[in-house]
């Protein structure tokens, strides 16, 4: 995850001195901005070699491990926040990822993009699938193997007995908190087990 | 100095084999000791003025203290990991002072088997103690110690390396910053060890073993060293790169140009991959000596650090301080990414700093010692960030 606006918002969630785990952690800039600027510790998790390889030469420890097979490595409650920023769409056993999430964390950070955004929906009224700066792929190369909406985050977070603590969108680097369904290109979620 | 040295080609370094006695006994795992000993090692790169920039490399099963660097006026001397260590390569020797130690009970000059035993005045043959992976330890340490180094800015070792890179971490946690365990695993599973024994049981019948007094009788056991060499090398390779280098091919006889048929023999070698093993095997018994490698394989069958806490490695791990890299590779089913992960898990629930590359290699347990690309850029980024924490840090050398 790259954008800048999108690490600032999510970095003020994480409670300082806070122990991460980052899914999907990429290049590790956002766990870096953490331990840097609030004093947080921890570990990313990324399959791939690029990003293991940034992860190393910038000194934030890094786990290679394929998401897909689950996260056997880490206890109960080992962390205090666990970290999905943009990883969910790229994920097979989502669901499956969200429960263990949970179960790893006492808290958990998932971020999307929302595919109920306007200019989204406008596209498929007309349509065409959505190409825009938040989901910049055509439909044939897109990287999304999850397409999903604000809306249907919640009814997949009350189905697994998960207990929202705050959920809102985020647009142009802002927090939108009415309509963020229609009103926001990211959804932004924090919960814990119910 | 250059610092995209790397990119160039580097200056060829030259290595010079060193010895270093010790006459203070060394108390072994077994409850024996060794009385008096030597320890080959080779040094390369400069030990910096606060002493800080020392690294010890670890050896495997057939390897040496002659890690990097060639041996003047001799062709093909290039040192067993030669692609890891040197001037601006991942383990850089003009950052690093660097430190290859030939184990106690190896063949390349350490006290061994082969060696006199000082309370008989006989070689040791049979008789030299058991040695552990924590004796070879309490032996590097002594080296160190004897070098005027007290803390390492890193231990590193790949398979049985790795075991002692670990077991550093363990039993002198206070002297070492980084750990660099490679291909390597906590202890040895039941089929890991099963392949140990079919080596040992292939030298020790060898009638020319004689019990492990060959050396009086003049002779070596080539014939047990040969199939033990074999069975370790078909373990170090995967089948796909077995495949790919051999496949079926048929073994093609000296001036012949090709050859299409079956020879229709029991005894001859028929397949490139029996050439192969052959020389391999003939290669190994001219300079391999037979009690190290029972000695060897034994050590590694009795690393289980776990052992003394019900199996509970976590738990044994708790006292590690270091910051770990560990590494596997995909197709390295002696040593698997498994393996791998169990001590990554256990530096977890310590809370350690750990990093983690799974390197999706072709060449099984072999790819420690090759030049896979990414498996060379891990490291070479891991040992950057400690070289350039060593340059900040507070009293530093200019």
């Amino acid at each position: 995850m790259s954008d800048q606006r999108l690490m600032q918002s999510i970095a003020r969630l994480v409670p300082p001195g806070s122990r991460v785990l980052d899914l999907g952690c990429g290049d590790g800039a956002l766990l870096d901005l953490l331990k840097r600027e609030r004093g947080c510790t921890g570990y990313g998790v990324e399959i791939a070699d690029a990003n293991v390889l940034a992860c190393v030469k910038r000194g934030v420890d890094v786990i290679q491990l394929n998401l897909d097979e689950g996260l056997a490595l880490f206890d109960d409650n080992s962390f205090d926040v666990v970290l999905q920023i943009d990883t969910l769409q790229h994920l097979r056993n989502t669901e499956t990822m969200l429960v263990e999430t949970a179960r790893v964390g006492r808290v958990g950070i998932v971020a999307f993009p929302n595919f109920a955004h306007w200019p989204n929906r406008l596209a498929v009224l007309r349509g065409r699938m959505p190409v825009t700066r938040r989901l910049p792929y055509q439909w044939y190369d897109t990287p999304n193997i999850r397409v999903g909406t604000f809306k249907d985050f919640e009814v997949l977070a009350t189905k697994n007995q998960l207990s929202l603590l705050d959920a809102f969108g985020l647009q142009d680097g802002r927090e939108v908190r009415f309509l963020p369904n229609a009103r926001a290109a990211t959804a932004v979620f924090r919960f814990e087990r119910g | 100095m250059c610092s995209d040295a790397g990119f160039f080609s580097p200056m060829t370094l030259v290595a010079h084999a060193q010895s270093m006695h010790f006459e203070a006994p060394l108390p072994l795992q077994c409850g024996a000791s060794v009385r008096a000993y030597d320890l080959a090692y080779e040094t390369y790169g400069t030990l910096n003025a606060d002493r800080s920039n020392a690294v010890l490399i670890c050896h495997a099963l057939n390897a040496s203290h002659h890690v990097a660097g060639v041996y003047a006026g001799q062709d093909k001397s290039e040192g067993w990991w030669d692609t890891m260590i040197g001037p601006g390569k991942p383990v850089d020797t003009d950052r690093f002072f660097v430190i290859g130690v030939n184990n106690l009970g190896s063949c390349f000059g350490s006290t061994g088997p082969m060696h006199l035993n000082p309370d008989t005045g006989r070689v040791y043959g049979a008789d030299f103690p058991v040695v552990t992976v924590e004796d070879w330890v309490d032996a590097q340490a002594r080296l160190l110690d004897a070098l005027g180094i007290r803390t390492l800015a890193a231990v590193m070792g790949g398979s049985l390396g790795g075991m002692q890179a670990l077991s550093w971490s363990l039993r002198y946690p206070e002297r070492v910053r980084h750990a660099a365990v490679i291909a390597s695993a906590p202890n040895l599973n039941a089929e890991n060890i099963a392949f140990n024994e079919v080596a040992r049981r292939a030298i020790v019948p060898d009638p020319d073993f004689h019990g492990g007094h060959f050396y009086q009788h003049d002779v070596v056991p080539k014939r047990g060293l040969r199939i033990a060499r074999m069975i370790g090398h078909i373990t170090y390779l995967s089948d796909d790169v077995m495949n790919a280098k051999f496949g079926r091919d048929l073994r093609r006889a000296v001036g012949e140009v090709a050859q299409d048929g079956y020879r229709y023999s029991t005894q001859d070698v028929e397949f490139q991959i029996e050439s192969y093993l052959r020389y391999q095997g003939d290669k190994f018994s001219e300079y391999f000596d037979a009690n190290t490698y029972l000695l060897i394989t034994r050590a590694l069958d009795y690393f289980d650090p776990a052992r003394e806490h019900g199996g509970n490695l976590a738990q044994a791990l708790a006292g590690a301080t270091a910051k770990f890299l560990l590494v596997s590779f995909t197709t390295d089913w002696r040593f698997s990414p498994a393996r791998s992960r169990e001590m990554v898990k256990a530096l977890l629930d310590n809370g350690r700093h750990v990093s983690y590359a799974e390197v999706d290699a072709p060449h099984g347990h072999d790819a420690f010692l090759l030049d896979d690309p990414r498996y060379l850029a891990v490291v070479r980024a891991w040992f950057a960030r400690i070289a350039s924490d060593l340059a900040s840090a507070p009293g530093a050398a200019p």
